[in-house]
């Protein structure tokens, strides 16, 4: 008998975890990164793969951190959201293409339109490590100092842009 | 008036499979034959009601009702007909309301098909099929009641989501879920038989074309909505391992699975303690698909109405279900019994060996689909998961399961040797690895990888040739023409080598499509043009077409090759008005060998805009292959030992009577 109990032994530790999965919301996992530095990286720029961009070049400003890659289907929901964020100025959004392949990421942006002023390229997920990516697409808000100030996961949606993201760069510009 | 009217014929639905879930049960349990007799109308009955319920529901889109909340969400005044009806399953609360509509017409088809089992275990059955319908109508009406009104009444829809505006996307959901839906029956099979302890062979036997035609329909759902995706997303890709594609993939797995040990059951009595547990999971998986879907534990595009509190309430359903199917499988299994013994070299350990595959394959795509969450919970959140996990662990899985393929329907049940079948089968392999390898040749390139998907699928088709020459050549005591014989040859047979002839296409077009497709992104304006394997792409103009709910950019391709005109392409870029999302709208030439495939992308400031060209080899194989699988399916489904009505219940009855005692 013991040995047929096992798939319901097996389905209650499953329950468990889709118990605490319901808690928890997946696009609200606070990070332990927020109000720490943000690491520190070094890569080439997507489009200019000669080019290094440094966490320190950027310094100076309150800037957003999007992680994306060609290959994930959310990023396409949240896509026209950043162009039209992008498109009425504001704060510069640069990209982390995360764990893809050059030419795929460039066509995507072909393809969809490119809201970043430039792009990191993380082709084996090592910044995307350092950053506690857990899921793209992912987003940081990043102050002048270089301080994490905020993080979201999943897709940024227009009510989570207007009601959290854009307040908080307003306190941060001002 | 409508939705009101919906709305209480649903509440009647309600009780009706309420009624339908305990009395029956409750009648074969104490030998009540009135209460048993109860189970056939009260399934017709609730199978009119849901009927009419969707109707209103449906007239309520047709009609333009805004002052209903579900259709002001998933309508508009401009909307066109077709896709006002399809926008019926193209959210949440509508799309349950499908659910319940399509478990009801599994009952009435089982219901009306069963009529040569025995009235105990036919109650049975349909009682299991009440209760689930009872949960789900139950669900629907606390949680997600589509027919809430929304006063005072909205002036115009939000508009149905614009990927769905597609003619795919109104068969695709219905399909989808009369596979899943269909592995109810599969359960209420098996947890019938658990009840009444008839757990054997002529239990296989009820159960197969059932299982097969679930399966078939799922298949069906599936490659549809990767269709669908392919010609609707515009890039492109046909899988993408969303938390929704492998929610209905892993119950194919499991169904297919479950229609391999099943065979294993009828013919030999073997493995029946596993195959009651896969049907139980194949079903579980479909539920489970359905909280994940639904509840938001996981984002993804499909995920368009979630809300913690339906979560809860599927995850509580989920526990209740699945849960107390587990706990009666470890109270009522281990008195099954092994069936007959097998050596090692037999076409029973090649079936098993099947099974473990692709269990382990579903198990894969499951920890894969979960691990974010996983993590989540654990207080982890350090790695993500995407196609590259899925993309490798799945070759690994399915790479020794299509060798196998090639293998398992030569052996003999009970005993076989290795040697001969070896024998039987060498110019089999030698033939696959040298077609393999001139294919190779013949695309330009050789590589590693991609030669050994061509070889497995070469190899399946060279296999199943041999195992057709074996059984149509001469033999004593079968006289007669190639034809006599092959006419001889069962249905479930033939069904078996067209499946599986199914599966290497779809290998076949994958390894083609993977390797040498090509693509390119180009500036395009008026008169620039592009070359790409051979084709020439020439863009003719760009002009703005308004459609019913939005407006296009809408491109002129022209496509030559050695300068004759073969296709005049129309890729478009839409805005759809009342969402304001972007959609790209491909064009695609497609024949069996290959298709030009061309997407629009942004505009550029100067005018110019961006086309994505891209030659895809053989990719219609891919659905092909799915097609093809289903008719093998459905062939075998329709064998004539399924269908006579002379079955051995004469002998059964006073087993399962006897059983239900205990």
């Amino acid at each position: 008998m013991k040995r047929f109990l096992l798939p319901l032994a097996l389905f209650f530790v499953l329950v468990a975890f889709l118990a605490t999965g319901l808690r928890l919301d997946p696009r609200e996992v606070s990070s332990p990164l927020v109000d720490k530095p943000a690491p520190a990286f070094q890569a080439t720029v997507l489009a200019r793969p000669e080019f290094i961009l440094r966490r320190d070049d950027l310094l100076g400003k309150v800037w957003l951190l999007n992680v994306w890659a060609s290959w994930c289907s959310a990023c396409r929901v949240e896509h026209p959201v950043l162009i039209d964020f992008a498109r009425r100025g504001g704060v510069p959004i640069y990209g982390l293409n995360y764990k893809d392949k050059r030419e795929d990421g460039l066509g995507w942006l072909r393809q969809f339109g490119n809201p970043y002023r430039d792009s990191l390229f993380d082709p084996d997920g090592r910044i995307g490590i350092d950053y506690g990516v857990y899921g793209v697409p992912e987003t940081f808000v990043i102050d002048s100092k270089g301080v994490i100030r905020y993080k979201h996961i999943g897709p940024v949606t227009p009510d989570v842009l207007r009601d959290t993201i854009e307040p908080l760069l307003r306190k941060l510009n001002a | 008036m409508i939705p009101e009217l919906g709305h209480i014929i649903l509440l009647l639905a309600l009780g009706v499979a309420l009624v339908q879930g305990v009395v029956p049960l409750a009648g074969a349990q104490r030998g009540r034959h009135d209460w048993i007799a109860l189970a056939r109308p009260t399934a017709y009955l609730q199978f009119v009601l849901v009927v009419l319920s969707f109707i209103c529901l449906t007239a309520s889109f047709v009609r333009h009702d805004f002052s209903v909340l579900y259709v002001a969400s998933n309508s508009n005044s401009a909307l066109p007909l077709p896709y006002r009806i399809a926008a019926v399953w193209g959210g949440h609360e509508g799309s349950l309301l499908l659910w319940v509509l399509m478990l009801n017409v599994w009952t009435v088809a089982v219901a009306r098909f069963s009529r040569s089992l025995p009235q105990v275990f036919v109650a049975r059955i349909l009682a299991v099929l009440g209760l689930l319908a009872a949960g789900f109508l139950l669900f629907m009406l606390i949680t997600s009641n589509p027919f809430e009104r929304l006063l005072p009444a909205a002036a115009d829809g939000r508009d149905l989501n614009p990927l769905l505006q597609d003619p795919g996307m109104v068969i695709h959901p219905p399909m989808l879920y009369m596979g899943y839906v269909g592995f109810s029956v599969a359960y209420a099979f098996a947890i019938a038989a658990l009840i009444g302890g008839n757990l054997d062979a002529v239990w296989a036997r009820w159960t197969r074309p059932w299982t097969s035609a679930a399966w078939i329909f799922l298949t069906f759902g599936i490659g549809l909505g990767s269709w669908w995706a392919y010609n609707e997303l515009g890039w492109g890709g046909w899988w993408f391992w969303d938390p929704v594609e492998n929610a209905s993939f892993m119950p194919w797995l499991a169904g297919t699975a479950l229609i391999h040990s099943l065979a294993v059951t009828e013919k030999r009595g073997s493995f029946k303690a596993w195959t009651v547990l896969l049907a139980i999971l194949a079903f579980s998986l479909s539920l489970m698909g359905t909280f994940l879907v639904r509840s938001g534990v996981l984002s993804s595009v499909h995920a368009f109405a979630t809300d913690p509190r339906r979560g809860l309430f599927i995850l509580a359903f989920l526990v209740l279900v699945i849960g107390a199917s587990l706990l009666l499988y470890a109270w009522r299994a281990p008195s099954v019994g092994l069936g007959q013994r097998f050596g090692i070299v037999s076409k029973e350990s090649m079936l098993l060996v099947n099974n473990m595959l692709l269990a382990a394959a579903c198990a894969a795509v499951l920890l894969g689909t979960l691990y974010p969450l996983f993590l989540d919970a654990m207080g982890m959140g350090k790695i993500s998961v995407g196609p590259p996990y899925f993309d490798t662990v799945f070759v690994l899985m399915m790479a020794p399961l299509m060798l196998l393929m090639g293998v398992g329907p030569l052996m003999r049940w009970k005993n076989d040797e290795l040697t001969g079948v070896a024998r039987r089968l060498r110019w089999a392999f030698a033939l696959a690895v040298v077609a393999a390898l001139a294919t190779g040749w013949v695309a330009g390139q050789v590589a590693p990888a991609t030669t050994g998907g061509l070889v497995l699928a070469y190899w399946i088709m060279a296999s199943i040739g041999v195992d057709l020459l074996e059984r149509l050549r001469p033999r004593s005591g079968l006289g007669g023409s190639i034809v006599g014989r092959a006419r001889l040859l069962p249905r479930a047979m033939v069904g078996m080598m067209i499946a599986h002839l199914g599966v290497a296409l779809f290998a076949f077009g994958v390894a083609m499509v993977k390797t040498y497709g090509t693509e390119r992104d180009v500036k395009m304006g008026p008169d620039s043009s592009t070359d790409l394997a051979g084709y020439h792409f020439r863009m003719v103009s760009v002009r703005n077409v308004d459609g019913p709910n939005y407006a296009a950019a809408q491109g002129l391709i022209e496509v030559s090759r050695d300068a004759r005109v073969i296709a005049m392409l129309q890729p478009e870029k839409r805005i759809y008005r009342v969402q304001n999302n972007p959609m790209t709208e491909a064009a695609v030439d497609s024949n069996l060998l290959r298709d030009l495939y061309i997407s629009m992308g942004e505009q550029l400031p100067t005018g110019e805009w961006v086309v994505r060209v891209q030659h895809k080899p053989f990719i219609a194989l891919i659905w092909i292959g799915c097609l093809v699988m289903m008719f093998g399916g459905g062939l075998a489904a329709s064998d004539r030992r399924y269908r006579s009505r002379l079955t051995r219940d004469a002998m059964l009855r006073p087993a399962v009577l006897g059983g239900r005692a205990r």
